[in-house]
């Protein structure tokens, strides 16, 4: 348990600017890989993790080179190797488990032969016995009928079901040291909880050593025994994965573990001042200075070392960690936020509405109309009260992006109405709204990389809905930027930037900042945080917030986090297949009992804590299409009791709390099955 | 699949149709007719009737366009008017003329592209790539008929090796024909190959960053392996389409080329016909160029449909 298998010294890697000066990404990291052992590398984007993590395959992305130290594997430095050498050890000794399984099989070749591929390169056995290996690997990843599978193409399967695949890949060579990459970023909660379960099993199994990187301090906890915190290129903490999580004593660990919206709090996560500062701007001090609270003149100056704590048996690079010892106990807090739900006014309602893409045949273009019996989305009643933040949350292809695009007018509805103020009904057509409607209903995307014209300034991103909705120009346009600018809290300075010289984080405030110029009374919000950081998430979440309990706008807030739909929300609607399956107050959705697909989604999510397992009642199949009649969730529901959910729509049923649950079991069944 | 072919065989036909009625109500509108060109000054009295006549000109215009179009799916694409020639013995030469000086191009040209399109992609930004992206970007910037001018001042004027124009006798052998052709050849494959060169490289350059290169690398697959296996069929795939538009320009005449090196070939037919106003042919070249460029771009589809398992299951599952 103890034989080291690989160890990183010293190791700097970077690229050379413009000006000729070298820049580095990752700055003096040493760590050491034990057999047997799942190190979890955690960071925030550009921290340098990905970067590590190929290093110790000897593997440096093309722009980027070693500056100095070595990638140790089993006495052998994997840097200075050629290319023939790295081919033996790559897949045979240390294989990769990458993050986006779906791009990284190649396209062209079947299933079968890239699991092919690797047993002929990195084992002696003959064809049939490679057959045979092939559906034996097929099976031990759980895939369903590993015979067929084999003659498939990676487009022919499901996002978890390509992960599995690259997980057969990877084990094909017998490696003694894993690589993953955020194998489980961009799948689903309840496939990513199977594909982590999945993996700790295989680690049990064959005593294969686990380096997992992630951003995901979820998903960290779940399967690692040491975790290895970095920021800025640097390793701020190291240690077992219990007392990292538990008694973070580096301040950057304690604000991020305090950024991570959880389920068993409810009001928002506390916010991280600033960002990671970008590589090579750091030329004294400590790299967290500008973003830490317990900072003094000191690490202004000075460079903390990685400082080893026998009695913690960890490693932090922090000056004043002593005065996180033993004051931890305060990490389960949360900002409370105001709920205004006095005023009980309906501003948006949704009634009955269906939503199809099936594509228009000749003769209902020329009636214009849609005929599908089996919508994407389908008889959905949602009353929105002014001021409230109601989310929808499901899976990918829950429908919940759809609802909102209608509801935009982005989208035309099948069926139903969509009713703005005092029951006035708004074309499903954006050119038949009026501009009022238009200004009222504001979205932001998710991501604001491709929702912000790169060719645009701040200042003209932000002028575009003052021009349009309320004419205005000259001094009175600008100061309204700069007010728009405070608001987000960002300085006037901004005006004159481009998107790309923008964080993401920033980026985002400014989308934000757009759709209030509009003075909206509801705004859209599809996923507006997905594609950030968690210390930046939390920031825009309480912006989000504080803006609402300000201005009193209305959210529509779309989500497959749970976590974070919990944080902000009022009211949370639950969707599986485009029907819903569950609406109400948020504290009461998240309680037992609740809808069966809410029990499976919230059994699923992964907790910042290695003491919360996830709870897999449900296979994490994908079904391409909602079922024709019965209960939507009838495919994958584990308390299915029997014809009748495949045969009838369930009824609504109200708990006692106002959430509404559509099942056929009755709520307190519901309640004494889910204790 | 086969639905599908048929599907495509049909729009390709119905896109064949409507040229022809657009080149046939073309002729139509334009003011004179084949007997007003042909009798020039004479073009009144009698043999003006005789002619209308004995073109068949009196009758409606629908009767005459069923009467062509039944001719043409026969075969036949009736008179020429300057030669009073079968336009089919007009055609016949030119057509194998474009052929033999399109397939030696395509044959040296498209091979060349492919390779010299991988070599500068797999050596990017080293001195393989520079030299021959540098050619490449000369040969496509530099107008064909001054290459083409030239090629003939060189090889032919001073150094002598090779006839400057081309005189094919009607009966000329294959490799009579070959010497003949090597100089438009040449011409033609610089600009085609530079094009096709430039393509293959940006389109390999792409797929050796996408994550499943890089997975390959990182699975221990040995470097050409994984360009055969990995990089080149998805590299290839969408070059397959570009082929197809310059082979079919190709097949269409070359006209410059065909021009300066005295080239009879389809290029040099339709802008005599033109400028002769002898519309049967241009009308029958219409739907030859028409027929041409369709069945090319059907092909291709085909090609990448087949190769291309993500497009084929996605067919099948419609």
């Amino acid at each position: 348990m103890n034989e080291i298998i690989e160890s990183v010294k010293n190791l700097s890697i970077g690229f050379s600017s413009q000006k000729g000066k070298q820049i580095s990404i990752l700055r003096n990291v040493s760590t050491n890989i034990k057999k047997g052992e799942t190190v979890g590398i955690v960071g925030e984007s550009g921290s340098g993790k990905s970067t590590l993590a190929l290093a110790m395959m000897g593997y440096i992305k093309q722009g980027l080179f070693p500056l100095k130290g070595e990638c140790l594997f089993k006495s052998e430095d994997l840097l200075k190797m050629s290319s023939r050498q790295l081919e033996k050890i790559r897949g045979r000794k240390i294989a990769m488990i990458p993050q986006n399984a779906g791009q990284a099989l190649t396209p062209n070749l079947k299933i079968g032969y890239q699991i092919d591929e690797a047993l002929r390169l990195h084992t002696d056995l003959k064809k049939t016995e490679r057959d045979k290996k092939i559906s034996e690997l097929l099976n031990k990843v759980r895939l369903p009928s590993p015979e067929t599978m084999a003659f498939r193409y990676p487009h022919e399967l499901s996002g978890g079901q390509q992960q599995r695949v690259a997980v057969a890949m990877a084990l094909a060579g017998k490696p003694d040291l894993l690589l993953l990459d955020e194998p489980t970023t961009g799948l689903d909660v309840t496939t990513q909880a199977h594909v982590l379960e999945l993996l700790r099993f295989i680690a049990k199994d064959t005593g294969t050593s686990m380096i997992y990187v992630s951003h995901d301090l979820g998903a960290i906890a779940q399967v690692s025994d040491r975790i290895v915190v970095m920021y800025a290129g640097e390793i701020v903490l190291e240690g077992p994965a219990r007392k990292i999580l538990k008694e973070p004593i580096h301040p950057y660990t304690y604000g991020l573990l305090k950024s991570i919206p959880k389920l068993s709090l409810d009001g928002l996560p506390a916010s991280m001042p600033g960002s990671q500062p970008q590589p090579g701007s750091i030329n004294e001090g400590c790299s967290f200075y500008d973003r830490c609270n317990l900072a003094t003149d000191h690490c202004k100056k000075n460079s903390p070392d990685l400082e080893h704590i026998k009695e913690l048996d960890t490693k932090v690079r922090c000056f004043n960690h002593k005065e996180l010892i033993n004051k931890n106990n305060n990490l389960q807090t949360s900002i409370t936020k105001k709920s205004n739900n006095s005023e009980a006014i309906e501003v948006l309602k949704l009634k009955d509405v269906s939503i199809s893409y099936a594509k228009q045949k000749f003769f209902d273009q020329l009636l214009n109309k849609i005929s599908d019996q089996n919508p994407t989305v389908k008889d959905i009643n949602i009353d929105i009260k002014k001021g409230e933040t109601i989310a929808l949350v499901g899976e990918s292809g829950s429908g919940k992006s759809t609802i909102l695009k209608s509801i935009a007018g982005l989208l035309k509805t099948k069926d139903g109405q969509i009713k703005f103020e005092n029951d006035r009904i708004l074309s499903s057509d954006l050119k038949m709204r009026n501009p009022n409607d238009l200004r009222a209903i504001q979205l932001i995307f998710q991501n604001p990389d491709e929702s912000l014209n790169p060719n645009h300034t701040v200042e003209q991103i932000l002028s575009q809905p003052l021009k349009l909705y309320f004419n205005l120009s000259g001094e009175e346009l600008k100061k309204n930027i700069i007010d728009l600018l405070k608001k987000v809290r960002l300085g006037k300075f901004y005006m004159s930037r481009y998107p790309r010289q923008l964080s993401g984080g920033e980026k985002q405030r400014v989308a934000v900042a757009r759709a209030f110029a509009a003075k909206p009374d509801i705004i859209l919000c599809d996923e507006v945080t997905s594609a950030l950081d968690v210390s930046v998430q939390a920031a825009v979440l309480n912006l989000l917030q504080q803006l609402k309990e300000d201005l009193g706008t209305t959210y529509v807030f779309v989500s497959h986090d749970l976590a974070v739909v919990r944080a902000i929300s009022d009211r949370v609607a639950v969707l599986y297949q485009g029907r819903l399956c569950e609406i109400g107050p948020s504290q009461n959705v998240y309680k037992f009992p609740s809808h069966p697909y809410t029990e499976v989604l919230l059994g699923a999510v992964l907790e910042p804590d290695p003491d919360i397992k996830p709870k897999l009642v449900a296979e994490d199949i994908v079904e391409e299409k909602p079922p024709e009649k019965g209960c939507s969730f009838q495919g994958r529901c584990p308390r299915k009791i029997g014809d009748i959910c495949n045969s009838e729509v369930p009824p609504w049923q109200i708990g006692e709390n106002g959430n509404a649950i559509r099942c056929h079991i009755n709520i307190e069944e519901l309640a004494s099955l889910q204790q | 699949m086969l639905l599908l072919i048929l599907k495509r065989i049909g729009l390709g036909l119905i896109t064949l149709f409507i040229v022809s009625l657009i080149t046939f109500v073309g002729v139509e509108v334009l003011p004179g007719d084949a007997c007003t060109t042909y009798l020039e000054r004479e073009a009144y009295g009698a043999a003006l009737d005789a002619c209308i006549k004995r073109l068949g000109l009196d009758v409606p215009a629908y009767e005459r366009y069923l009467d062509w179009a039944s001719n043409v799916i026969r075969g036949d694409f009736g008179y020429s008017l300057s030669g009073e020639m079968p336009i089919n013995e007009v055609l016949g030469p030119r057509v194998k003329n474009s052929l033999v000086l399109a397939s030696v191009s395509i044959l040296i040209g498209i091979p060349l592209a492919i390779v010299l399109g991988i070599i500068t992609a797999l050596w990017r930004d080293k001195l393989p790539d520079i030299m021959i992206s540098t050619i490449t970007i000369f040969s496509m910037t530099i107008p064909e008929f001054i290459s083409a001018t030239l090629l003939i001042l060189i090889v032919a004027i001073w150094l002598g090796w090779l006839p400057g124009i081309v005189i094919i006798p009607s009966d000329a052998t294959f490799y009579e024909l070959l010497s003949n052709i090597i100089l438009p050849v040449v011409a033609i494959s610089m600009i085609m190959t530079a094009h096709m060169a430039r393509m293959v490289r940006s389109s390999v350059i792409q797929v050796m960053a996408s994550d499943y290169v890089q997975m390959a690398i990182l699975k221990g697959v040995p470097y050409w392996k994984m360009v055969f296996k990995h990089v080149l069929p998805n590299a290839l795939l969408p070059a397959i389409n570009v082929v197809a538009l310059t082979i079919a320009w190709l097949l269409g005449g070359v006209v410059v080329t065909e021009v300066v090196f005295n080239y009879p070939g389809l290029g040099r037919l339709v802008i005599e016909s033109i400028s002769n106003r002898d519309l049967p042919v241009v009308q029958a070249l219409a739907i030859i160029l028409a027929s041409i460029y369709v069945g090319i771009n059907l092909i291709a589809d085909l090609m990448t449909l087949m190769l291309n398992p993500r497009l084929k299951s996605l067919q099948i599952r419609k």
